[in-house]
């Protein structure tokens, strides 16, 4: 005879947790004093690639944070398919003259995975020559774009962020707009092959219509030594005004994860499995990209 | 087998100085040799025990016969110097490094008695770009080979040393690359950098900074002079700070510097005789390095006994802060306490206004139930 089970009829009965209730404005003062006490005395941690925890919780996220729920009111899909604990590659599109979208997936990764994950993203070299930029960029946890410092994130079991795109995709003209670029030369594939990380491929929806850029200015982005210098409606026409991004709808949609371990590490030397990894990777986003534009509305709701 | 007599070179400054006077106080070395152009100072000499001084420059071929009459066997190079001012400008500073180094490396080729040499490094050999990996392992070059000055030096010597090594297969070769040294006691350039009051920063740029305690600098060549060791190793302590952290922590003022006017304030300290710094130990200022030591931990076998974060407390006890800790906790503490006086006014304004504000308590259990 089968045990005796006490099964929950009516499991809406269970009180609901209580939500922790915002802190009030002299805790907040409160919180913020310990911050200053904890910054002007150099007590906070900082790991190799520069990442500083304490400053992007307490500064750096909190900013963004408007900008990712009132402004661009990003929604966010498919977040069961980034893995809670471990090493893996999230690779997206890139798009927007400024990388906007970066900043916001690792908002997103961050405020509404369940685990809470920290999005480790690998910057073009340039970022890091540009003082003020580079250096913020290695606080909020970004580091140079190259195998090395991949493999050794995922080994580590971060989540590393990826845009194989890189400036040929966030400096396309507008009337490009959620058309993939070329990939790269694959390294990231490679890396996590290395590794055996699972790539997440993921769709930015949004990003192209904050700054539509409707010409490139060589002669100037060859003196400031940029790869363009975009010229969109409203900028240089308006000054700084016109570096306000327009208010676009957001998507992030995060696909199934593709596995790589079951191909071995030995594969990365292998071209044609990372070619056609590489291909797989950017024909799912490129899908993704065309169900979420039929998806949405408008540009701007 | 322990070395019978072993060689010191550079033994007149702090970290020879230590490493000649650990080696004499084993009983298994035979002989302990130290070699400097300048006698070392009196409080070095006293720790020195039965350490043999012999004054003589390496450049000259006296080194030779020092080498081949005391039957040396085991060599420790470390008389490089890093600043121009300590090796009386950057041609004699070129000169004592490369020369000498390559006079060095003959004697050694000649003797038949040698048959082990430990090369006390640098990881500047790696460089300091904006296009570096974060951290650095032993088979990485660096991307932007270091253009002049001591890192330069560095690499050339290195360079020197594994030709050495190739002709001369029998010598077991250490090659040391050590991260920046911080102690109490050792007067490094990050330590002469990092005691002024007011410390010069690169304006938008955070360096990472790796740092080795002093103590673990010195077990470490002794365990390269003794062990049998061959290769090349990173030598640091496990994590790293950001350059702002580490100026914050010792209680510093730092002074960003907009990189334009970099140096001419590396001329202003250099003749204020604060800190001799090059333009390609500014440029480290910048970007900052790291490297990885898992094989220092595993195949050398040595785990440093400080971290960088306690290296650096080490060094901050005897350095007497400008910007207090507890000045700022006082501060910090006065506020907070304002804070709760305001807070607390605030909470009885409400409650005499008659708590029109307070939001009503939640009404439980209301909640349509769902039968099957």
């Amino acid at each position: 005879m089968p045990e005796a089970r006490v099964i929950p009829l009516r499991p809406d009965d269970d009180p609901a947790p209580v939500p922790a209730p915002p802190p009030s404005w002299d805790e907040a003062v409160a919180g913020g004093l310990e911050f200053l006490r904890r910054r002007l005395t150099g007590e906070y941690d900082t790991d190799e690639f520069g990442f500083d925890p304490d400053l992007t919780d307490h500064v750096l996220l909190p900013f963004l944070r408007p900008w990712f729920e009132r402004w661009f009111r990003v929604e966010v899909q498919g977040l069961e398919n980034v893995p809670a604990d471990g090493g893996a590659l999230v690779v997206a599109n890139h798009s927007g003259t400024v990388p906007v979208d970066a900043l916001m997936t690792t908002v997103a990764l961050h405020d509404e995975h369940p685990a809470s994950r920290r999005l480790r993203l690998l910057g073009a070299d340039l970022v890091f020559q540009v003082p003020f930029i580079g250096a913020l960029a290695r606080k909020l946890g970004t580091t140079l774009a190259c195998n090395e410092d991949a493999e050794r994130l995922l080994t580590e079991g971060e989540l590393v962020g990826v845009f194989p795109e890189g400036f040929k995709g966030v400096g396309k003209p507008f009337s490009e707009r959620y058309t993939l670029q070329r990939f790269g030369r694959g390294g990231f594939v490679s890396a996590a092959l290395r590794t055996g990380a699972p790539i997440v491929p993921c769709a930015i929806v949004g990003a192209e219509e904050i700054y539509p850029m409707i010409g490139n200015a060589r002669t100037a982005a060859r003196l400031l030594g940029l790869p363009y210098f975009p010229i969109t409606p409203t900028f240089p026409l308006l000054g700084p005004l016109g570096a306000v991004p327009l208010p676009s709808k957001w998507f992030i949609a995060f696909g199934e994860p593709i596995e790589t371990a079951s191909y071995g590490a030995a594969a990365a030397d292998d071209p044609m499995v990372v070619f056609n990894l590489t291909d797989q990777v950017r024909e799912t986003i490129q899908h993704s990209l065309y169900r979420l534009l039929l998806q949405r509305r408008s540009v701007f709701s | 087998m322990p070395p019978a007599v072993v060689l010191v070179t550079g033994v007149s400054r702090w970290l020879g100085g230590a490493l000649a006077a650990e080696l004499a106080a084993d009983p298994a070395i035979g002989r302990v040799i130290g070699v400097d152009t300048v006698p070392p100072a009196p409080e070095v000499l006293r720790r020195l025990g039965r350490t043999e001084f012999v004054r003589a420059d390496i450049r000259s071929p006296l080194i030779g016969k020092v080498i081949e009459s005391a039957s040396v066997d085991t060599v420790v190079h470390m008389n490089i110097s890093a600043t121009p001012a300590g090796a009386g400008g950057r041609v004699s500073m070129k000169e004592l490094n490369v020369i000498g180094t390559m006079q060095l490396l003959a004697a050694c080729q000649r003797s038949t008695a040698v048959r082990r040499l430990v090369l006390k490094s640098t990881s500047a050999v790696y460089g300091a770009s904006s296009r570096d990996p974060a951290v650095f392992t032993e088979a990485m070059q660096a991307r932007r080979v270091p253009s002049g000055g001591f890192a330069k030096d560095s690499l050339d010597i290195e360079g020197y040393v594994r030709s050495f090594a190739r002709r001369r297969p029998d010598v077991g070769v250490a090659v040391l690359r050590f991260t920046n040294l911080i102690g109490p006691r050792i007067d490094s350039l990050l330590s002469g950098f990092l005691r002024m009051p007011v410390v010069p920063t690169a304006l938008g740029y955070d360096a990472r900074v790796q740092l080795l305690h002093e103590d673990d600098a010195v077990a470490v060549l002794r365990q390269a002079t003794t062990g049998s060791f061959v290769g090349t190793v990173n030598v640091g302590a496990a994590g790293t700070v950001l350059l702002s952290q580490a100026i914050r922590r010792l209680g510093r003022v730092a002074l960003p510097v907009p990189e334009p006017a970099m140096g001419s304030v590396g001329r202003l300290t250099r003749r204020a005789g604060l800190v001799d710094w090059s333009p390609e130990q500014m440029r480290f200022l910048n970007f900052g390095r790291v490297v990885d030591t898992r094989l220092l931990r595993g195949e050398f076998g040595y785990v440093p006994q400080y971290s960088t974060a306690e290296a650096l407390a080490d060094y901050a006890r005897t350095l007497p802060p400008v910007v207090r800790p507890e000045l700022v906790d006082d501060a910090t503490a006065t506020a907070r306490a304002v804070l709760g006086r305001v807070a607390g006014g605030v909470a009885t304004v409400r409650a005499l206004a008659g708590d029109r504000h307070r939001s009503a308590p939640a009404v439980p259990g209301l909640r349509a139930v769902r039968d099957a």
